[in-house]
């Protein structure tokens, strides 16, 4: 198949989005570049939080780019795989967790 | 242990090579280093002042790393002989600029004559940095009273750990090198070096254990200090993050990898001018363990030599004419220029 959905070359046009909307663009940008800075959280804690959250909303570009900066940043394969797995069980609590509101509803319905 | 590719008799290990692979245009978008400097008003890079003095004692080490730009390893014979290290003598001693010795290999303890020459730099009151890879301390009984050495002569020893953990640090640079490497920061320590008010100092190396940059020097020494402290109560003074170079052993795995265009695309895209005017090239002469001069280490192990022809070796010294050179650039430059920067003292520009 010639094309597709996601091409990892695209990554690095993303700055190209500004083209059509510049001020919003900015914006985010900026906002994006704020967010990730030495802060409360310290900038290497960020990026592990990213790669987690890169998984659950599973974005590909978002996993390549929290992936390296993850391991550039210094955690190991270990640390980032347990990142990922924090992932998996947010989402899979997610399901589960609306398990009780079929019960809730089973147990209206049924008698 | 890993064989050099010179004893492989790799393609790589011959410098034309590395060179004619680096400057092969790979696709419309890579600019030259000389283009990009054109590009920013910095063509032609030249000397600032010949401060640092730095020598390469020989490609001999007892160590293999799997990034090493010197192809350097226990298979390797060349190492500089008293004679060279007589003219490097002259040369210091005639120099009053020069006001630094950064003596590095291999292992340069491993050169016999090290410690004499050691002693006779210091006579000249230069001051000295030794590029110690730690674990030669411990490997032969006849290198553990290293510290004391260094200590008696006020050395300021540099020492590469490319991290806190066994893991990144062996992967790099072989298996077990990350103990011995802690047990010979423990021994540096305990004679004085790294600890407040002693004025022994013990920096360390980062370089990136894979085909990335490394990340911002200040939060990694922040955290080199916390947990080398707290897990092994070593101390030391600074982090240098140094980037990889595109040269031999660390180019042989950018490509056997696949990494090659990925990497160099990320170096030229990080290109960042501000660190143009600190590279260590404007003010540092590399010398070769054979006595010829060149800009840099790396462009040593490219054998591209200083372009003043009148003043390529020891020999023909002429401190003037060396002083007026332009700097011989190719594409590895971008190794240096990328980023925060990188050189021999780590990043070139404030970080964040």
């Amino acid at each position: 198949m010639d094309n597709h959905y996601y091409n990892a070359k695209d990554l690095s046009k993303f700055g190209n989005i500004a083209e059509y909307q510049k001020e919003l663009a900015d914006k985010f940008f900026s906002y994006y570049g704020e967010v990730f800075k030495d802060s409360h959280l310290t900038a290497k804690e960020k990026s592990l939080i990213a790669l987690a959250v890169a998984h659950a909303v599973q974005c590909p570009y978002c996993i390549d780019a929290y992936s390296s900066d993850a391991f550039e940043k210094g955690y190991s394969e270990a640390q980032m795989m347990e990142a990922v797995h924090v992932a998996s069980a947010i989402k899979g609590g997610a399901v589960l967790v609306h398990g009780v509101q079929m019960m809730n509803k089973v147990k209206e319905i049924g008698m | 242990m890993i064989k050099s590719l010179k004893v492989l008799q790799h393609p790589l290990s011959d410098s034309l090579n590395q060179l004619a692979l680096l400057e092969s245009e790979r696709d419309s978008s890579q600019s030259s280093f000389k283009s990009k400097l054109e590009e920013f008003g910095l063509f032609p890079l030249k000397t600032s002042a010949m401060e640092i003095f730095q020598i390469n004692m020989g490609k001999m080490c007892n160590q293999a790393c799997r990034h090493c730009h010197v192809d350097a390893g226990p298979d390797r014979k060349e190492i500089m002989s008293r004679q060279t290290m007589q003219l490097c003598l002259k040369v210091l001693k005639n120099t009053e600029d020069i006001r630094t010795v950064d003596l590095t290999g291999g292992a340069p303890e491993l050169n016999p004559d090290f410690r004499w020459f050691v002693e006779e730099i210091k006579k000249l009151g230069k001051h000295i940095i030794v590029r110690c890879n730690l674990t030669i301390i411990l490997a032969n009984k006849r290198f553990n009273d290293l510290p004391d050495f260094f200590k008696l002569h006020h050395v300021e020893v540099v020492s590469s750990l490319p991290g806190f953990t066994q893991d990144r640090t062996d992967r790099q640079r072989g298996d077990g090198v990350f103990e011995d490497s802690v047990k010979a920061l423990q021994m540096l320590n305990s004679v004085g070096y790294g600890q407040e008010g002693s004025g022994l100092v013990l920096n360390l190396v980062y370089n990136p254990a894979g085909a990335f940059l490394p990340p911002s020097q200040m939060a990694l020494e922040k955290e080199y200090k916390m947990e080398l402290s707290s897990r092994y109560s070593i101390v030391f003074n600074q982090l240098f993050t140094i980037t990889n170079m595109p040269i031999s052993r660390y180019l042989d795995y950018l490509l056997t990898s696949g990494n090659y265009e990925r990497y160099m695309d990320k170096l030229i895209l990080a290109f960042n001018p501000e660190t143009v005017n600190n590279l260590m090239c404007r003010n540092t002469l590399s010398v070769g363990w054979d006595g010829y001069l060149y800009d840099c280490d790396f462009n040593q192990m490219l054998d591209l030599k200083v372009s003043s022809a009148k003043s390529q070796h020891l020999s023909e010294f002429d401190a003037d004419v060396l002083n007026e050179r332009k700097i011989v650039i190719k594409q590895h430059c971008y190794g240096c220029t990328a980023g925060s920067g990188s050189s021999c003292g780590g990043s070139l520009t404030d970080q964040v």
